[in-house]
């Protein structure tokens, strides 16, 4: 570098503020935005791009899912509509799954920031509606034609004057047009924010172009990203992955190949796309791989084009993690949320100390509906989200019942019913879920769900998975405990597909847990009768998978537990 | 008579983690005084700065007519989890609420990261058969038997302090109290604290939260705040002894002693309410009160007085200050932003070549590495000192003295050698980089909150922010800045000038359009009644105001806009209102409406206060740079010319009201020093506070 030293520390100075700028373009659409999912759960995006559509800064929202989705989104908006096209209050949109962040239901819209005339850069920005017609959020479509609206790269203003056109036509096609005109409206003036913040930061410092402070942010991060890959020992590794998917089981298969300071993730080898909407977008795939990628080798490196230009994803056209148009794709987290446990199983061989077991993988979306009353032709639908335990690290236990890989969060039970008739009988720990381990894996959860009024409500079951597939434990850890869907007095339930609740029945879920890590025998027998003392391992598991006995008072039986481990 | 007159002389002590802050008040004179916090037992060391204070002001203690109580104690216990033996009693089915939280993480990357344990381990959390649905009907009846079960358990596990919450407690907390009588019938010494009571809002793990910390502080708390009621009647203090909120307002030892969690953040508010009584003084709309001290920088915004408030807080972060990390408490708090940035924060270059500085900080041991007490890490303060803004002799009075050359070496060796800077540049990205983190802290937090952040008037004191406050302003767009006296003991003096209030909340789950207005307005005044049996007694005879706020949100968001009502019954005409002032308010934020769109009730809340302390207006003398000399010149580094430049020093005790001074130069006084920069003017107030702006034609950055 041979800036001078004031003309460093600017550069630095600079690069603060625009990651600020986009946290506040994430924020202003956080509180604007609507629907549980991006409220609670944070199922949002932001982001700002130089002239190329190179993504610069990207703020820390809830779902990596639109980490790398995002940073080629704006690329694509770039072929429909080149630079040299760009007037000022113009506003672009799509939700294209291959276009956009995989789903018809994250809007994309992207904003060009002008200053005295001329274009500087690009702000972008996405969030999920709470409803793009077609099926709903249900993983049975057989095509993306039956999921939804599709809207391709278009204008959503034309020079500061709405496309009413196509506002129109969205708000005929979704079931909740106020909610979606309202998340289209948040998407643009957060963009908008993000512009004013810009244009006044290029007013304070005194800059014309973004342009050198683009190669500076881009160097620096392709460069930390670099040396942080060249600790990774060289070579090919391979890991592969069964889920229960939907018609058939699906097989996944990676190899990852590290070397001269890249990494290439390449799923040759994995299923072909699935007939239901499980499948998941290349963008999407790409996304998820990188987020595990990134969390072992480089968590401090942030996400733009820079520091991803050094990780490249593979996967052969029309499989499952590169489906092409117009296979369905709504529940496309199934499969997308599962790939960082398969680029751990390769990174596990490659980093000394090891990676953390499987976990729960994808988040389980509750999407319930039915009628809101008696005699009343009023309906309800409303959307919860549960999730199962994480996978034991190699020097701590697991998380709890907590989100990996999505960054999205619990909506509360008393918010839920609220806003619905239904009712949670039970939201607890699921004992002896974890898989056993010298740490244990994290704990899953059960969950029991009934109708408020004594009538039949649906439950579009998208999104389960893990209930024949449980997530594995590594160096002789045990699988956490897998996931089971039931009606209380009656049969299992399949993870995918629409299910009825009949009235005074209740809907009984139960969350996988995350696998263990390390042999459980060589778990601190305190740890153990600590478990058994809260209740969350039973005095039978603690005997059977580790080795330790505990009395009926939760006292550690030292004779008893060396004799166990002795044999 | 004005009522800080008839309140007589004033006392207050704010329990701080290293320093024991006292300060008197009688008519024009204050007195403030500091001595060391005596950790094992608190109250010794109030007790030595009240008798030291009363000794110096010579005043005998049945003169003092109040006492104005704050204290960390309560934060302590949470962040140190020294609290009482714990045991949390909630619905069947819903054992661990208070552990499975947000069920998020709040670092994405960090695989490796944990979330804060629960207060309660789940050994001691129970559960019992009855359940409330959302509309608050019963759908299964309090099991009063297991109860009676419950409580031979809770004995034999030793148990001190009792957290209760049901679901759905905040519309219908029937069986709470039901819970609570049963148990106290059967363990008449435990404390009990129920949800439905202590955060009556919607949100079960924010809510169980609350009332678990709550029940964990208790007992200590109720221990330490009648220990000392007793010691100050001991000693001749027969007048009331009132405590500081973390809403800034004030409450009795009876209200503090059941919602103890209303105390935590008090320092802080009170730092708050010093700003919010100047920003009256000086008759300031919109002020921007910045208190940066050793690891933490607050940003505080004030309208017309009034500081912003709120009712979401988290203790006791555990991870890098990180949102998440920490304890949610649903509790009226002053709203402030607080950043990991003070005179201790240690700087360090990251693998993208950037220097960050913060969170993690030094704290008073080690210290920064020119204390000279074995940090080696280069720290903010390190960074002034090589800068020569702050005088190695004169540093905290003189009593550490700093080791420049430490200072230079740490940062030379942490920061300058991987970006291929000298010390001195390296100490400018440090400090810069420390000022762009508080300027964006502040500005994002203005624009959440639709305000203009160039129109503020900043208020810097703790022993940082003078120094930083021209570059944050300067960075901000702001023009004018205020420093006042004793900023040192700021905290202090804010509590006398607090307001005895107290705020109840409920929360009522509904829809703007087919509100139950007879119903409401019982539920109001009832809140009213609540809020007034808890002020009274503190304020016998004052007059004392109400205000009643409702959040509103459209339907389906997750953002709620806080909207005045009327302080009378709700009639069908108030509604059509409150939607405009929602609309309003929706519109001067987010640019737009959604006219189609319902909107939703969230919660209700009723405030009643003493009114604010009469201010008299500032003299004003007549200013000039004439007969003020510098007392010498330090050769301070400046960025724009890249090399020292001499800029005079001058001792603030020996500027009286009247003085100028123009920067670029330094007043250096024992708690601090305030940095003029170059194009700012400072002046010497008819308060002695300095008063400094920014010249025509010196804006920009």
């Amino acid at each position: 570098m041979t800036a001078s030293p004031a003309g460093q520390l600017h550069m630095q100075v600079m690069w603060n503020r625009l990651i600020s700028v986009v946290e506040e373009q994430a924020q202003a659409l956080l509180r604007t935005a609507f629907g549980s999912v991006v409220r609670e759960a944070g199922d949002l995006s932001a982001g700002v791009y130089d002239l190329r559509g190179r993504m610069l800064a990207q703020a820390v929202t809830g779902t990596p899912g639109h980490v790398n989705t995002m940073a080629v989104a704006v690329g694509h908006f770039l072929e429909r509509f080149p630079i040299d096209t760009m007037r000022e209050g113009d506003v672009y949109v799509t939700n294209d799954p291959w276009m956009g962040t995989g789903h018809l239901f994250d809007f994309v819209v992207v904003t060009p920031a002008f200053r005295a005339g001329r274009l500087v850069s690009l702000f972008a920005s996405t969030c999920h509606l709470v409803d793009v017609g077609g099926l709903g959020f249900s993983a049975d479509a057989r095509s993306v034609y039956e999921e939804g609206i599709r809207v391709p790269h278009m204008k959503l203003y034309d020079r500061g004057t709405l496309n009413d056109v196509l506002m129109r036509v969205i708000e005929t096609n979704v079931r909740q047009p106020i909610e979606a005109k309202g998340d289209m409206m948040a998407l643009v003036s957060c963009n908008n924010a993000g512009c004013t913040r810009f244009v006044a930061m290029m007013d304070e410092f005194g800059i014309d172009s973004i342009d050198p402070l683009a190669e500076h942010i881009l160097e620096n991060s392709r460069r930390a990203m670099e040396e942080a890959v060249r600790k990774v020992p060289q070579g090919e590794y391979r890991a592969s992955m069964t889920l229960d998917g939907y018609e058939d089981e699906v097989r996944l298969e990676l190899r990852m190949t590290v070397k001269d300071g890249a990494i290439t993730l390449d799923y040759e080898g994995s299923s072909a796309a699935s007939q239901f909407g499980i499948n998941s977008p290349k963008c999407y795939s790409d996304a998820y791989s990188v987020f595990g990628l990134k969390c072992v080798v480089a968590p401090e490196v942030p996400n733009n084009a820079g520091s991803l230009s050094v990780i490249r994803v593979e996967a052969p056209e029309g499989s499952i993690v590169n489906p092409l148009d117009p296979s369905p794709v709504t529940a496309r987290h199934v499969v997308g949320q599962m790939l960082p446990d398969i680029v751990f199983g390769c990174l596990h061989q490659a980093m000394s100390g090891g990676v953390q077991a499987e976990s729960s993988g994808s988040i389980w979306v509750l999407a319930m509906s039915g009628p809101a009353e008696r005699d009343s032709a009023e309906a309800f639908t409303v959307m919860s989200v549960s999730v199962g335990g994480v996978g034991a690290r190699p020097t701590k236990d697991g998380l709890d019942s907590t989100a990996f890989p999505s960054g999205v969060g619990a909506i509360p039970v008393e918010v839920t019913e609220s806003v619905a008739p239904v009712v949670f009988w039970r939201r607890e720990f699921q004992p002896d879920s974890g898989g056993a381990g010298r740490f244990r894996g994290g704990l899953g959860q059960i969950v029991e769900i009934e109708s408020r009024c004594n009538l039949p409500f649906q439950i579009s079951a998208a999104t389960f998975d893990r209930l024949r597939n449980p997530a594995r434990g590594r160096e002789k850890g045990e699988p956490g405990a897998a996931g089971q869907l039931k009606l209380a007095h009656g049969q299992d339930l399949v993870g995918k597909g629409v299910h009825e609740v009949p009235p005074g029945e209740r809907l009984v879920i139960e969350l996988p847990g995350g696998g263990g890590f390390g042999d459980p025998r060589a778990r601190s027998p305190d740890a153990v009768a600590a478990d058994v003392r809260n209740g969350i391992v039973s005095r039978e598991a603690a005997r059977k998978a580790y080795g330790v006995a505990v009395n009926e008072d939760g006292a550690l039986d030292e004779v008893e537990t060396a004799k166990l481990r002795g044999g | 008579m004005s009522k800080s007159q008839g309140r007589g002389v004033r006392l207050a002590v704010d329990i701080g983690g290293t320093f024991t802050d006292v300060a008197l008040e009688t008519g024009e004179r204050r007195i403030t005084i500091k001595v060391l916090t005596t950790q094992d037992a608190p109250d010794r060391g109030v007790l030595q700065g009240i008798t030291s204070v009363l000794e110096e002001a010579h005043v005998a203690p049945e003169a003092v007519g109040l006492i104005i109580h704050g204290t960390t104690l309560a934060t302590n216990a949470l962040i140190e989890r020294k609290g009482a033996r714990t045991a949390f009693v909630t619905t069947d089915g819903f054992r661990d609420v208070l552990e499975t939280g947000y069920e998020r993480r709040f670092e994405q990357y960090d695989i490796y990261m944990d979330k804060p344990p629960p207060l309660v381990p789940r050994r001691l959390r129970f559960t019992v058969p009855e359940r409330v649905a959302a509309d608050g009907c019963v759908l299964r009846k309090l099991d009063e038997g297991a109860l009676s079960t419950l409580a031979k358990q809770l004995e034999s596990e030793g148990i001190e302090s009792i957290g209760i919450g049901f679901l759905h407690s905040y519309v219908n907390a029937a069986h709470e109290e039901r819970a609570r009588e049963v148990l106290l019938a059967a363990l008449p010494h435990l404390s009990v604290t129920i949800s439905s009571e202590v955060s009556p809002e919607i949100r079960e793990y924010d809510r169980f939260s609350t009332a678990c910390a709550n029940a964990y502080v208790q007992p200590q708390m109720a221990g330490y705040l009648s220990k000392l009621s007793v010691a100050c009647r001991g000693m001749g203090l027969t007048c009331p002894l009132l405590l500081m909120t973390s809403a800034g307002g004030l409450t009795t030892i009876d209200s503090a002693i059941r919602f103890p969690i209303r105390l935590v953040e008090s320092g802080p508010a009170g730092g708050a309410m010093l700003a919010s009584h100047l920003a009256r003084v000086y008759g300031l709309g919109d002020v921007l009160s910045f208190d940066m001290g050793g690891t933490t920088a607050k940003i505080c915004l004030i309208s017309d007085g009034v500081p912003e408030r709120s009712r979401a807080f988290e203790v006791a972060r555990a991870y890098r200050n990180l949102k998440g990390s920490g304890l949610p408490v649903r509790v009226p708090v002053i709203e402030m932003v607080e950043i990991g940035a003070g005179g201790g924060s240690l700087a360090s270059v990251d693998a993208m070549h950037r220097i960050a500085v913060g969170p993690e900080s030094a704290g008073s041991e080690p210290g920064p590495a020119c204390y000279g007490q074995g940090g080696r890490r280069p720290a903010v303060t390190d960074a002034n000192l090589v800068l020569h803004r702050l005088d190695a002799e004169r540093f905290a009075g003189g009593s550490i003295k700093l080791d420049p050359a430490a200072a230079r070496d740490a940062i030379a060796a942490d920061v300058g050698r991987a970006l291929g800077l000298d010390a001195s540049w390296a100490a400018v990205g440090i400090s810069e980089i420390v000022e762009e983190n508080m300027a964006n802290a502040a500005r994002v937090h203005a624009i959440e909150r639709g305000k203009v952040i160039e129109r503020h008037v900043m208020i810097a004191f703790g022993g940082g922010a003078p120094l930083h406050a021209c570059r944050v302003a300067r960075k901000l767009g702001v023009t004018r800045i205020l420093v006042p006296a004793g900023a040192g003991v700021g905290s202090a003096i804010g509590f006398l000038r607090a307001p005895i209030s107290y705020q109840v909340t409920r929360s009522r789950y509904g829809l703007l359009a087919d509100l139950d207005l007879s119903a409401l307005n019982g539920w109001l005044s009832a809140m009213r009644d609540e809020a007034r049996a808890i002020v009274e007694p503190g304020a016998p005879n004052e007059p004392l105001t109400e205000t009643r706020h409702v959040d509103l949100r459209y339907t389906g968001q997750g953002h709620e806009l806080v909207i005045a009502l009327p302080t009378r019954d709700l009639g069908p005409d108030d509604l059509g209102k409150l939607h405009r002032d929602f609309e309003d308010r929706y519109r001067a934020l987010y640019g737009l409406t959604l006219p189609d769109m319902g909107i939703e009730t969230l919660t209700w809340s009723v405030t009643v206060s003493t009114e604010p302390e009469a201010v008299t207006a500032v003299p004003t003398p007549s200013y000039s740079a004439e007969g003020f000399e510098p007392t010498g010149l330090r050769e301070v580094f400046d960025p724009d010319a890249g090399k020292p430049v001499p800029t005079p020093v001058y001792w603030r005790p020996d500027l009286t009201p009247g003085a100028e001074i123009i920067g670029p130069a330094l007043i250096d006084e024992d708690e601090t020093t305030t940095l003029i920069a170059d194009g700012w003017r400072a002046r010497i107030d008819g308060r002695g506070y300095i008063d400094m702006a920014q010249l025509p034609g010196n804006g920009g950055g």
